[in-house]
């Protein structure tokens, strides 16, 4: 083997060839391949990769609308139609984006709900937790923009509220929604650099997610247990057994994904998004997108401007810091019957909001959305901080294997050298 | 940091005293360990941070509003046409700005409101040059909706002036804000009566 070439373990000669002087295929096989795995997931793993899935998905759409897309005032509207109508299967690839973006969210929310339900955010992983965050924060910005770009009623409407969230900063927040905005309101500098900033925004979070993982490769994956693997016994090759599982969830995905696009495709949409955009009305009920509704619910519980905008931030500012505020060594909330259960009231206050956030702001909706705010921050500030001193968890088990090979399966040397305690 | 900037010679030597000999070299106390070094790459830094604003700037001021938004003219409206208990919208830097020709009982409702009772206290008479004419940007200063009320089917709130749909603010028949998150009254625009019947706006 010459100098300066990788030692290559890849029989195929081209393939080699190009392994030795750059060793993508032995990474790919570390990495993909033979990557040591946690025998016990569940199919909540599977939907990191789900969102991988989807957000080629998303650039790969998005990439053929802007071939037919025109970022104008005067144009965005009636270029979207002809993308609907005119050309082939523009229907097909708008819906799929239309939708990919909704499904985008739901495995994401899932992915986050995994992590906190299994103490996927704690030692050693808070750094690829608070990039995750990250991608969950560009993926908002990235979604909102490209719901700007058909210049529908809500598209204007909801680029005027959020943006106009700015001018509640004391003293710059007049200056920078004016510099947001390239103008006096929500007009056709804001479409451009919204059109410009939608298409960048998707490669960036290409990034970060590709951050996301080297950190995951380096700490290993969480499990249901959340205990860390103890050897081999513990673990399995990532290909075939996690590509598989994989599979398995990538089909169920697409059922899913394929019955919204071709039999609900305007379901989760808004009806006034089909009304070009009219700067001098505003329809009577404007709701932003339906994942970002227990957002706008904090927003509006509160009766101050800015209050509300600092609570709607916080809401997800929180999460970078939950690391830090669950202080229970115990990762999964198998183990932890108390936080275990104010977890599951903490989804049924996010499910409130996103409930109350449709709704008019009116009473009972309003003191509702408090309610459920209360419990969204207190979940994370006070009760998580307060359980991990006075919640005693229940007994882990001794490795990851044990429970999974419990009754009979091929013992292995180290498993097998342990006795067998309650799981 | 500001001690680093001592001039090199202080630090007792030539150039050879830089890498190695800085901790023995030196007379001690908070000089120490300081180098000519430390001294170049502190100015280094600073120039370049200097450098990359003076190259971020052209980018980030890009995006501010240009000259020909910038030069929107101004606004012409013919008062005229527009009857007792009416109110016009019109656009003005892409914003509608309403119009109301007050009623007297809408002047009257105004003015009886004590400035205590008021979120952004004005009294109504700093909000128009003409009693009858009222002319607000009408814009909601919570996250900018436009208010309903314009027209004679619109909810109007409870004062009987505009009410914002999207979060509920309701304000009275001079604009000013008087329940709901917005805080701040509608703004009056720059405006000035070219004639009985015709203002400018802006
Ligand atoms: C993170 C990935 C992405 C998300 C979450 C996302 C989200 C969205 C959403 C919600 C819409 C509005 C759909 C509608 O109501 O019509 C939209 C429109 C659009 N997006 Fe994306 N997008 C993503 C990636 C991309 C990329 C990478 C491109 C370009 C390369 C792109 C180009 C477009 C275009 C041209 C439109 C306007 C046409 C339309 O409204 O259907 N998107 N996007
Ligand atoms: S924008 Fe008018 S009440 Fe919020």
């Amino acid at each position: 083997m010459a100098i300066g070439l990788h030692d290559s373990t890849i029989q195929n000669p081209v393939l080699r060839w190009v392994d030795q002087r750059l060793p993508v295929f032995t990474m790919m096989q570390k990495e993909y391949g033979t990557f040591p795995t946690p025998r016990n997931f569940n199919y909540f793993w599977n939907f990191g990769a789900l969102a991988m899935v989807t957000l080629m998905i998303m650039i790969a759409t998005g990439v053929f609308l802007s071939m037919n897309y025109t970022p104008h005032t005067a144009h965005a509207f009636d270029s979207v139609e002809r993308i609907m109508r005119d050309v082939n299967y523009g229907w097909l690839i708008r819906y799929v984006h239309m939708n990919g973006a909704s499904m985008f969210f739901i495995v994401v929310f899932i992915h986050i709900w995994r992590g906190m339900y299994y103490g996927s955010y704690k030692a050693p992983r808070e750094l690829l937790w608070i990039l995750g965050v990250v991608i969950f924060l560009l993926m908002m910005a990235t979604a909102f923009m490209g719901y700007v770009l058909p210049w529908g009623q809500m598209s204007f409407w909801g680029a005027t509220v959020i943006t106009n969230l700015f001018s509640a900063i004391p003293l710059v927040g007049e200056s920078i929604v004016i510099w947001l905005w390239g103008g006096f309101s929500v007009d056709n500098p804001t479409l451009n650099r919204f059109f410009s900033l939608h298409y960048l925004l998707p490669f960036m979070i290409a990034g970060v997610v590709f951050l996301h993982v080297a950190a995951l490769h380096i700490t290993g994956s969480n499990n249901p247990l959340g205990i860390d693997p103890k050897g081999p016994q513990d673990t399995l090759p990532f290909h075939p057994y996690y590509t598989a599982k994989d599979s398995v969830g990538l089909v169920v995905y697409f059922i899913v994904f394929a019955f919204l696009v071709f039999f609900m495709p305007n379901y989760l949409g808004h009806a006034d998004n089909y009304i070009p955009a009219n700067p001098l009305v505003t329809p009577a009920h404007i709701v932003p997108e339906w994942y970002f509704l227990p957002f706008y619910a904090i927003l509006r519980a509160v009766p101050d401007k800015l209050g509300g905008v600092l609570l709607m931030f916080g809401s997800i500012a929180v999460l970078f810091v939950l690391p830090w505020l669950d202080t229970s060594p115990v990762r999964s909330m198998r183990f932890r019957p108390v936080a275990k259960w104010s977890l599951y009231l903490w989804l049924v206050s996010f499910f409130v909001l996103m409930w109350a956030g449709a709704k008019p702001a009116d009473e009972p909706y309003v003191t509702i959305s408090r309610i459920a705010t209360a419990y969204y921050f207190a979940y994370f500030l006070v009760i998580l901080p307060l359980l991990g001193r006075l919640e005693r968890p229940l007994s882990l088990p001794e490795s990851i294997a044990m429970p999974v090979l419990r009754g009979g399966g091929p013992v292995l040397a180290g498993a097998a050298a342990k006795p067998m305690e309650k799981a | 940091m500001a001690e680093t900037m001592v001039p090199p010679g202080v630090t007792s030597g030539g150039p050879a005293g830089a890498p190695h000999g800085a901790p023995h070299g030196s007379h001690g106390g908070a000089a120490e360990g300081e180098t000519r070094r430390d001294f170049l790459t502190l100015t280094t830094a600073a120039f370049a941070a200097v450098g990359v604003g003076a190259v971020v700037w052209p980018f980030i001021s890009s995006m501010n509003p240009a000259r020909d938004v910038l030069a929107l003219a101004s606004t012409e409206v013919d008062l005229s046409p527009i009857a007792v208990g009416q109110a016009v919208t019109v656009v003005w830097r892409g914003k509608p700005v309403f119009v109301r020709h007050r009623t007297a009982e809408d002047i009257q409702a105004a003015r009886a409101t004590p400035l205590s009772e008021l979120k952004d206290p004005a009294p109504d008479q700093s909000r128009v040059q003409r009693d009858q004419w009222l002319v607000v940007v009408g814009v909601c200063t919570h996250l900018g909706c436009v208010p309903l009320g314009q027209r004679p089917t619109d909810a109007k709130g409870n004062f009987d002036g505009w009410f914002c749909p999207c979060h509920g603010s309701h304000y009275d028949t001079s604009g000013r804000i008087r329940i709901g998150p917005a805080p701040l009254n509608l703004p009056v625009p720059d405006y000035t009566f070219t004639s009985d019947t015709q203002i400018r706006i802006g």
